[in-house]
């Protein structure tokens, strides 16, 4: 990362990498928390690409309600379900709900997580659905 | 260019640290905590390119790493603290 | 070429800067802490990522840029976990989210 590609600075990294890993080892924490990265690479590009438009579309919202004089606030607690199997695929459906303004997760649970949400109207359940859909097909490469 | 980001992020800080102040709850602190953790990374970025003196990056990165951390250990300390006063969870590993 | 990668990086950090601003607006603004959420997420969310963007196209391919995409890619995926870590704190220890007066409340079953 410094730029400097010297054969002793190189090697005191891959010595401090090579004795964290023979510790770790030791300590037999690896072996029992895998994340398996069973995830696709194509699907998960094409989620990218979506949840940044998403993210987009909902700061341009919130910038509204922020800069509005009388802030049209319709604030909602509700329920999302989530039908992914893997803890990492739960992980980027509710980093996402969370990453997209005006749309929090606050507390997950096996199979839907309780959203708080800024501005709620009656599409939102179905848009939260839509995107669990997405992450979905990332989990198993299926059609979204 | 640089000059303007940077004054844009103070003035976000400045505003940040004044809901710091007057925040009515503990959240609402470490909220702006938080936020005010993610602003100085990006400030520290600009400044590096302000000065040209991408350096600065290392730092910025190291900030974000602590940034993160230190927010986790104070809702910690504080959750667990406070909470004798209210029912147990019943997830408490959902902080981790 | 140059001069149109270089009006591009001046917008995103302009937009940087005016996401941020309107992020901390927000939090002064809002009237409760359940709103105040939302109002960061702006500033962590768009305001951060033009940042970085705008900076990565003034750097060029270079370790710079590897640096800043690695900020980024860290400040994305911690930004949305923090800000869940601080609603699930507060709703642990007893703050609750106010609804609005024409939605009916669903019944809580967790936390």
């Amino acid at each position: 990362m410094s730029g400097v590609y010297q054969p002793l600075t190189i090697g005191f990294g891959a010595m401090s990498a090579i004795v964290a890993t023979y510790v770790i080892h030791r300590m037999n924490v690896v072996d029992e928390d895998r994340v398996p990265l069973a995830l696709h690479p194509v699907r998960m590009l094409q989620y990218w690409v979506w949840l940044m438009v998403e993210i987009a579309k909902s700061n341009i919202a919130v910038t509204k309600i922020i800069l509005a004089r009388d802030m049209p606030i319709r604030q909602n607690f509700f329920t999302a379900p989530c039908t992914e199997k893997t803890e990492l695929a739960q992980v980027i459906f509710a980093n996402s709900i969370t990453l997209t303004p005006g749309t929090i997760t606050v507390e997950t649970e096996d199979d839907h997580f309780w959203v708080h949400a800024l501005a709620y109207s009656a599409d939102d359940p179905d848009a939260l659905m839509d995107m669990d859909a997405r992450v979905l097909a990332v989990e198993t490469g299926g059609r979204a | 260019m640089f000059l303007i980001g940077v004054i844009a992020l103070f003035i976000a800080m400045i505003l940040m640290l004044y809901r710091l102040y007057v925040g009515p709850t503990l959240y609402d602190r470490v909220l702006a905590t938080n936020s005010f953790g993610t602003t100085t990374v990006l400030f520290i970025g600009v400044i590096g390119f302000l000065t040209e003196r991408p350096d600065f990056l290392d730092i910025a990165l190291l900030y974000a790493l602590i940034n993160f951390v230190g927010t986790i250990a104070i809702l910690k300390f504080f959750r667990y603290r406070a909470m004798g006063d209210y029912p147990q969870p019943e997830h408490p590993e959902d902080m981790q | 070429m140059s001069l149109f990668v270089d009006i591009l990086s001046w917008a995103c950090i302009l937009g940087g800067g005016f996401f941020t601003i309107i992020g901390a607006v927000g939090t002064l603004r809002f009237p409760d802490f359940w709103s105040r959420l939302h109002a960061v997420s702006v500033s962590d969310s768009a305001g951060m990522l033009l940042f970085i963007l705008g900076m990565c196209l003034q750097a060029g391919l270079t370790l710079v840029t590897l640096k800043l995409v690695l900020i980024g890619i860290f400040l994305f995926i911690t930004g949305p976990t923090a800000t869940h870590a601080v609603a699930n704190a507060a709703l642990v220890t007893g703050l609750r989210p106010p609804i609005a007066n024409d939605i009916e409340p669903e019944v809580e079953g967790g936390a």
